[in-house]
């Protein structure tokens, strides 16, 4: 299969929805194909970047931070970029700057890049196909 | 960009209305649309275990529907092959990306 360039768009927030974790294992099965990846995030899912997300202990099981090792979503953003060097792709990662602002989660990791709902409508234009993941 | 749909559904037929049931079975039946596949997945694939939902999925594959579930969600919900009815096949997330790269209509519920 020829490489291509698939766009997505995400919408939840980090932390809630079964959708956050299908999202990302797209963009990771699509990366490792060696396809060029679009993720515009949009509301809630702008905190998925966010890079002041700590991991944390877990009192109730008596777990410290590092047995408990909590997965921070902006690591795995920060992996989607790095695998897609390591696959010779492209992943553009956009967050949607008035919902950046609107939650005030303005540090991202680095390679998360601001934009607004444009740039969605010009990656779904260069895009081979879009899927939309909406939010309930 | 080819005829095709792949209709993703991600919700419980137990929680709500699954609209994509029915909207795979009017696309299969009117055929000018081209193959239709349904990927279950999350709690999407919770039909999948032989009960009176799965007849409806047993209906779609016998009107031509292709009925997959995603391994991933199987595994973490306990949902073994033995369990499943045999008209939905096990399948990885990978086939979504394959049908967005082959230029399907891809619809996620």
């Amino acid at each position: 299969m020829p490489k291509k360039h698939l766009s997505f768009l995400l919408m939840d927030a980090p932390y809630e929805q079964a959708r956050t974790t299908t999202g990302f294992r797209l963009v990771d099965a699509a990366l490792r194909k060696g396809h060029d990846v679009t993720v515009f995030c949009y509301e809630g899912a702008v905190g998925l970047a966010f890079a002041k997300q700590v991991p944390h202990a877990n009192a109730v099981h008596g777990r410290d931070v590092a047995q408990e090792d909590h997965p921070n979503p902006k690591d795995w953003v920060a992996a989607l970029l790095t695998l897609a060097q390591e696959k010779n792709a492209k992943l553009v990662w956009i967050q949607c700057g008035l919902c950046v602002d609107e939650r005030g989660v303005g540090e991202c990791v680095p390679g998360a890049v601001r934009g607004s709902p444009a740039d969605f409508l010009k990656a779904v234009e260069s895009a081979d196909n879009t899927l939309v993941i909406p939010t309930r | 960009m080819p005829g095709g749909y792949l209709l993703i559904e991600s919700r419980d037929v137990f929680e709500g209305p699954t609209p994509f049931l029915e909207l795979a079975r009017t696309l299969a039946q009117e055929k000018r649309e081209g193959p239709v596949t349904l990927f279950l997945v999350e709690n999407g694939v919770l039909p999948t275990r032989r009960c009176p939902s799965s007849e409806a999925l047993s209906a779609l594959a016998k009107a031509g529907v292709e009925v997959l579930a995603d391994e991933f969600s199987l595994k973490e919900r306990g949902i073994g092959r033995e369990r499943m009815i045999p008209e939905v096949k096990p399948a990885a997330l990978d086939v979504v990306i394959e049908h967005m790269a082959a230029g399907k209509k891809i619809l996620w519920h």
